[in-house]
């Protein structure tokens, strides 16, 4: 019986978890690469989730397409952004850099309600997402499923790309010392410029597949914005593997405290996460503060 | 320059004059607090489109020469503060006669002490925590009672299942709809058990682990309240995801979790679902229809009303009524007076009153199914499981 209830929580924890990890790992990889504290990287996820609701809903494109549209779309707006806006405030203080997020965060709110109005938008799966899979007699959620396993993908070829390849080290390289980067011939704005589209985009494609658990409505970049927060917090600042196990163990204590100890609320999470950064200030996996 | 005293006299006799003259248009002002912005402005937005379309298409309602202005105001969600203090700016600047708007119950509980002590007759759209309409003698409430909608369910549930689990919302009316509910079962039936209940916080995202916690259980059949919106369409999802309807367990509730203008959205998961509520737009009756095709012709055909715009589109009948019976100059007692008295059988929620005694309002609460009609999601009603009734914790603690 206690087996049974650990295998709940674990799974729905898990699909809870990855799902902030695929909308917060687009922040960890402009705040953590690149150091611009992006306040704004919920817009992207709603604009991500919108794109997806909208081709879904009214055009009747198929979900992987929609998914793409939504990832491709919203890496386009952070390229139109970046350039525009982004790019002028790389040297500027972290105060500046905030308020210029917090004012497209408004601008945001704002559009979303006119274009969409205050109600939050769903979508219906497709059929094979839809209903439970029996796996070991047990049955789960088809979609969470999915989730899990579709994070678990990403997070390797993440790795794989900023780790293990050319551009991931051009990447790293401009970061760590854009001067000398850009002084062995390294186009550094390019590189920036490409860098927050990837995470832009990956913002984009996470509010696009977490619109099933964390509904799409205008207000969405403030709302959640403190789960993305804590989770690049706790993950440390530029590495792709720290917040996956800072999103799963969000997750799964989430899922824990309401499925035991309810009255309690996510107390629990929010104490684990103070202990946590009190203990280490540079996160779980953090190489600099 | 010296004036002239004669002058001066001269100046404010124009002046007066200017200011009395036109005592054949008489402006009646209606003050609005509600919310237009901000994460929960659904209910605020359809209650403004609900009262602008009362005033357009009842123009000629009103006597000759009188006019109705309103003046909105928004609060931006549940803030005492500063509705009180937008009712205050409407009361002592606009000098208002009615007040009328307020989605929510703690907004209309900081507007209760300035209402009473300017007597201005203030007239619930929403507002629905029970004790709310006890809190000032000028407070009329055309929409429901928290207490009712569940003790409604509880008593048909008692009826028909032994074993029930609650979930709730962590705040007041979650809190007030598990005690209602339960009070109704267990008079409705001794040997029922509640076999586990939780409250869950209003910010949840993701309501699977109480559910899952509540199908482990193993009840026949889970209450819940949250309220309407995005948490209904939610709960709605967590409980197909769960597979709880093929584990034989039965979603009951109140209207919220299958709000009219929620179910589109909601897949197929609500079908069967049963809900008590005193509204449904599929309600089958002449007023409700005439004012479905009045709001669809005006806001689109995808647009759906929610309750909250039938009670504001009743909380106007009932306000122009007491501006018709006055000529357009009211006194706030009489207004009280003619709106505590107020009844119709031409709502679309059927026939309502106003309690004289309570002034809250007197209504049916409808056992509710979601089917498929017409391709599309609907409440159909079922039957009246509460005949004109008034908020039973209203009834109980109105001295």
């Amino acid at each position: 019986m206690l087996l049974s209830e650990i295998v709940s929580v674990l799974f729905h924890g898990a699909a809870y978890g990855t799902i902030l990890y695929v909308i917060s790992v687009g922040l960890s990889v402009t705040m953590g690469l690149m150091g611009f504290a992006n306040l704004a990287h919920g817009v992207f996820a709603m604009a991500g989730g919108y794109t997806l609701t909208t081709l879904m809903g009214w055009y009747g494109v198929p979900f992987p397409l929609a998914l793409l549209a939504a990832f491709v779309g919203t890496a386009v707006i952070g390229l139109i952004l970046e350039r525009l806006l982004y790019s002028r405030l790389y040297d500027a203080g972290e105060l500046v850099q905030v308020l210029l997020c917090i004012g497209l965060i408004f601008i945001a709110v704002a559009l979303a309600r006119i274009g969409f109005g205050a109600q939050a938008q769903r979508v219906a799966l497709p059929g094979y997402l839809q209903g439970q899979v029996s796996i070991l007699g047990r049955d789960f959620i088809a979609y969470r499923v999915f989730i899990i396993i579709f994070s678990a993908l990403l997070i390797t070829a993440l790795w794989i790309v900023i780790e293990r390849t050319r551009w991931g080290a051009i990447v790293r390289a401009a970061v760590d010392n854009g001067r000398m980067a850009q002084s062995i011939g390294i186009n550094t704005a390019m590189v920036f410029t490409l860098t927050f589209m990837l995470g832009s985009g990956l913002a984009g494609l996470g509010g696009a597949l977490g619109v099933d658990l964390l509904s799409v409505q205008p207000t969405y970049p403030f709302e959640y914005l403190i789960y993305f927060l804590i989770v690049v917090a706790l993950g440390g600042l530029g590495t792709v593997r720290g917040p996956f196990f800072a999103a799963l163990l969000i997750g799964i204590g989430d899922t824990a405290c309401k499925y035991w100890v309810p009255e309690f609320g996510s107390f629990f999470v929010f104490l684990a996460v103070t202990v946590i950064l009190g203990l280490r200030p540079k996160g779980l996996f953090g190489t600099r503060a | 320059m010296h004036k002239h005293p004669a002058l001066i006299g001269l100046m404010f006799t124009a002046v007066w004059l200017a200011t009395s003259a036109p005592a054949s248009a008489q402006t009646v002002k209606l003050g609005v607090v509600t919310t237009l912005t901000g994460s929960n402005s659904l209910l605020g937005e359809h209650m403004d489109k609900a009262i602008r379309l009362y005033m357009e298409m009842h123009k000629s309602d009103l006597p000759p020469g009188v006019n109705v202005q309103v003046i909105t105001r928004d609060d931006g969600g549940p803030s005492p503060d500063k509705s009180k203090q937008l009712a205050q700016e409407l009361i002592v600047r606009e000098k208002i006669d009615i007040l009328t708007g307020i989605v929510w119950s703690p907004n209309g509980a900081a507007i209760a002490p300035l209402a009473t002590e300017a007597k201005i007759p203030t007239v619930l759209m929403q507002a629905g925590a029970s004790a709310n309409v006890t809190m000032s003698p000028y407070f009329v409430r055309f929409s429901f009672g928290t207490w009712s909608a569940p003790y409604y369910m509880g008593a048909y549930a008692a009826k028909h299942y032994k074993k029930v689990y609650i979930a709730v919302s962590d705040y007041a009316p979650g809190a007030d709809s598990e005690a209602a509910f339960e009070k109704a079962f267990k008079e409705g039936n001794s040997d029922g058990t509640i076999v586990g209940r939780v409250r869950m916080p209003l910010a949840t995202a993701d309501f699977v682990p109480f559910l899952q916690r509540a199908r482990d259980a193993n009840p026949e059949a889970i209450f819940v309240f949250v309220p309407a919106g995005k948490l209904g369409a939610s709960i709605m999802k967590a409980f197909g995801d769960l597979g709880l309807d093929k584990a034989g367990i039965k979603l009951i509730g109140t209207g919220d979790i299958t709000a009219d203008e929620e179910l589109p959205t909601m897949g197929n998961t609500p079908l069967g679902v049963i809900t008590v509520s005193h509204y449904s737009g599929n309600g089958d009756r002449p007023a409700n229809k005439a004012f479905y095709a009045a709001w669809k012709k005006a806001y689109g055909e995808n647009s759906i009303p929610s309750f909250t715009a039938v009670h504001a589109w009743d909380a106007m009948g009932g306000i122009y009524h007491a501006i018709r019976e006055q000529k357009g100059k009211l006194d706030p007692d009489r207004t009280i007076e003619l709106l505590r008295n107020y009844k119709t059988d031409d709502s679309p929620r059927g026939p309502i009153a106003i309690d004289p005694r309570t002034r809250d309002i007197r209504q049916n609460e409808y056992l509710r199914e979601v089917k498929s009609v017409d391709g599309k999601l609907v409440n159909v009603e079922l039957e009246v499981v509460g005949k004109m009734v008034v908020d039973p914790w209203v009834e109980a603690n109105t001295k």
